[in-house]
């Protein structure tokens, strides 16, 4: 098991297409529901195949985004997980135009009502709290809603005792919030100082994209970060970065290989050995099995 | 006097002959001690920090550091901090609880900086860290928003237990620039998203963010600089000494409460 955990470290410069961003090769046009084409090196794969394969690029490895219905479905126990709080929506803070009909529309699109689901679960018999973001929500922008939950997820885990997995995706604080988004930031770090300090486990998953605000918060708070192979992990846009700077920036920049490079992640783990990588942190942190390991999914 | 408009206010707080933390610290108060680096990497400008006295008492003081000039300005990075910036931020708070001793913020930048090395060095890392340490550090902390107050770069040294603005600073989730451009493709938009945001002091009083508000001199803080920075004293000797008396762990409860109720939203069943 050791030996499996190490072999999904990868070597990380030497895949030479690696890093090639989306402005790559962009004018061939690809049927969306038929085939998948690899943000990060182009490569075109048959939906089918690229779906069975848990949506990880056979190519590069890239591992793309999840509707938070299938990350829950390949993380947590068969039936084990209760969601909390699916009824809260947000707000207009600032009356920024349209906003709730953007959020309606949104909710819609991805059957939940905000950013990140939340709520309790079994993985492989561990009992714990998981937070999933899907970035297909409004690029997962953290505004009271996201804000809240999380914060809620950290004090119903402090007062149960209980260890919190999240998984992060997220373009940063929602804007159409204004300065109820950015003070997210903060609430949801004092919620995680708390349940740091009743001595609970915290481990983060760093998914595709983990920026901006969400970066400079939580998602930088884990006691344990994991990032999946080839995902975006950075604080400031690569846009925003390249305007500033005026140069280019190295291909594998922000990237999860980079993070762990720079001692910023403890480990990058492929979707295949994640239920079992965070049973076996939790296992380590002496949380100890509630039930029976579910085989049906793995 | 008339209030400003929020994009006048902008333009205020960004002329050249706007006071900056090198103008106030001096009159506010008394022996500054600067100290300096984080420990791990090395010493940002961008940041200054030290120990000085208030009316007496002695205090730790954070603040971020807008040049008065072009040479003082790419010694400090246009007060745009990297992680070993607010890592220092941190250091010397941690040792201001050893000591007891209050920790005041002065909040001045357009955001943390965005470039190669900040990434490599963890710029979210140092952000987070401090949101989540300066939550639980046991003395009192008072940040006041000088001028700009930009982003998660600001954020990083206003988790405190009362933040004050003075009367034209601004705070806010992103520069108006970086709104417009974000949410309507178009920079050019700046002044509409300025009025629109809510970042005036006035706001975010509103919003639970803000908790007093500081005056200026009349016209903006340039008129009358030791005026303002009178003001400014004033509010932090009778701050600092009213939370002071709180007992640790309410103080620490009611900072977490401070941001624990921001946010609208509702629930449905």
């Amino acid at each position: 098991m050791l030996e499996d955990l190490f072999k999904v470290v990868k070597a990380r410069f030497n895949d030479e297409t690696a890093g090639k961003s989306e402005d790559s090769g962009e004018n061939v046009s690809i049927p969306k529901d038929l085939l998948f084409k690899c943000p990060r090196c182009g490569t075109v794969a048959y939906m089918e195949d690229f779906e069975k394969n848990r949506r990880v690029c056979a190519a590069c490895n890239y591992h793309a985004r999840l509707k938070w219905q299938d990350r829950l479905n390949m993380t947590a126990d068969a039936d084990s997980f209760t969601e909390f709080d699916a009824g809260m929506i947000g707000k207009n803070p600032i009356n920024f135009p349209d906003y709730e009909k953007k959020i309606r529309e949104m909710q819609q699109k991805c059957e939940t009502k905000e950013a990140v689901v939340t709520g309790e679960c079994h993985i492989h018999g561990y009992r714990c709290c998981i937070g999933i973001m899907d970035s297909n929500f409004m690029m997962a922008s953290m505004g009271s809603v996201v804000g809240e939950k999380i914060t809620r997820l950290f004090e119903y885990a402090t007062a149960n005792k209980l260890p919190v997995i999240l998984f992060t995706a997220s373009g940063g604080a929602r804007m159409q919030e204004g300065i109820v988004s950015l003070m997210q930031m903060a609430k949801t770090s004092g919620a995680i100082a708390r349940h740091s300090q009743a001595g609970q486990l915290y481990i983060t998953v760093l998914t595709d994209p983990t920026t901006g605000g969400v970066n400079a918060s939580f998602a930088s708070l884990g006691d344990i970060i994991i990032a999946e192979p080839k995902v975006l992990v950075g604080f400031a846009g690569r846009r925003v970065i390249q305007d500033t700077i005026k140069q280019q920036l190295p291909d594998d920049f922000q990237t999860a290989e980079f993070m762990l490079e720079n001692g910023f992640a403890d480990m990058i783990v492929e979707r295949t050995m994640m239920r079992r990588t965070l049973a076996r942190i939790m296992k380590l942190h002496n949380y100890e099995k509630e039930k029976p390991t579910a085989q049906a999914q793995k | 006097m008339n209030k400003l408009t929020a994009t006048e206010r902008l333009a205020l707080i960004r002329q050249k002959n706007r006071p900056t933390v090198s103008d106030y610290i001096p009159v506010i108060f008394n022996n500054f001690l600067e100290l300096h680096g984080d420990r791990h990497f090395g010493d940002d400008h961008a940041i200054i920090g030290g120990i000085a006295t208030l009316n007496s008492i002695p205090v730790t003081i954070l603040a971020q550091v807008k040049g008065r000039n072009i040479e003082e300005n790419k010694r400090t990075n246009f007060s745009m901090p990297h992680p070993e910036g607010y890592r220092k931020a941190l250091r010397l708070a941690k040792e201001a609880e050893k000591f007891h001793r209050p920790v005041i913020c002065l909040v001045d930048t357009p955001g943390a900086f965005c470039g190669i090395e900040a990434e490599k060095r963890g710029q979210g890392e140092a952000i987070a860290r401090n949101l989540m340490e300066f939550m639980t550090l046991r003395t009192p902390v008072v940040s006041v928003v000088l001028g700009e107050g930009g982003s998660g770069g600001a954020l990083a040294l206003a988790v405190c237990d009362e933040l004050a603005m003075l009367e034209n600073a601004l705070y806010s989730v992103i520069s108006p620039r970086g709104f417009a451009s974000i949410l309507w493709k178009d920079p050019g938009r700046e002044k509409e998203a300025c009025e629109l945001m809510k970042i005036t002091a006035e706001d975010l009083l509103g919003f639970g963010v803000c908790d007093k508000i500081i005056s200026e001199a009349a016209g903006g803080a340039q008129n009358d600089m030791k005026l303002t920075a009178s003001n400014i004293g004033e509010y932090l000797s009778e701050a600092i000494s009213r939370i002071s008396k709180t007992d640790i762990d309410i103080m620490l409860e009611n900072r977490y409460n401070k941001f624990r109720k921001i946010g609208m939203f509702e629930e449905q069943p």
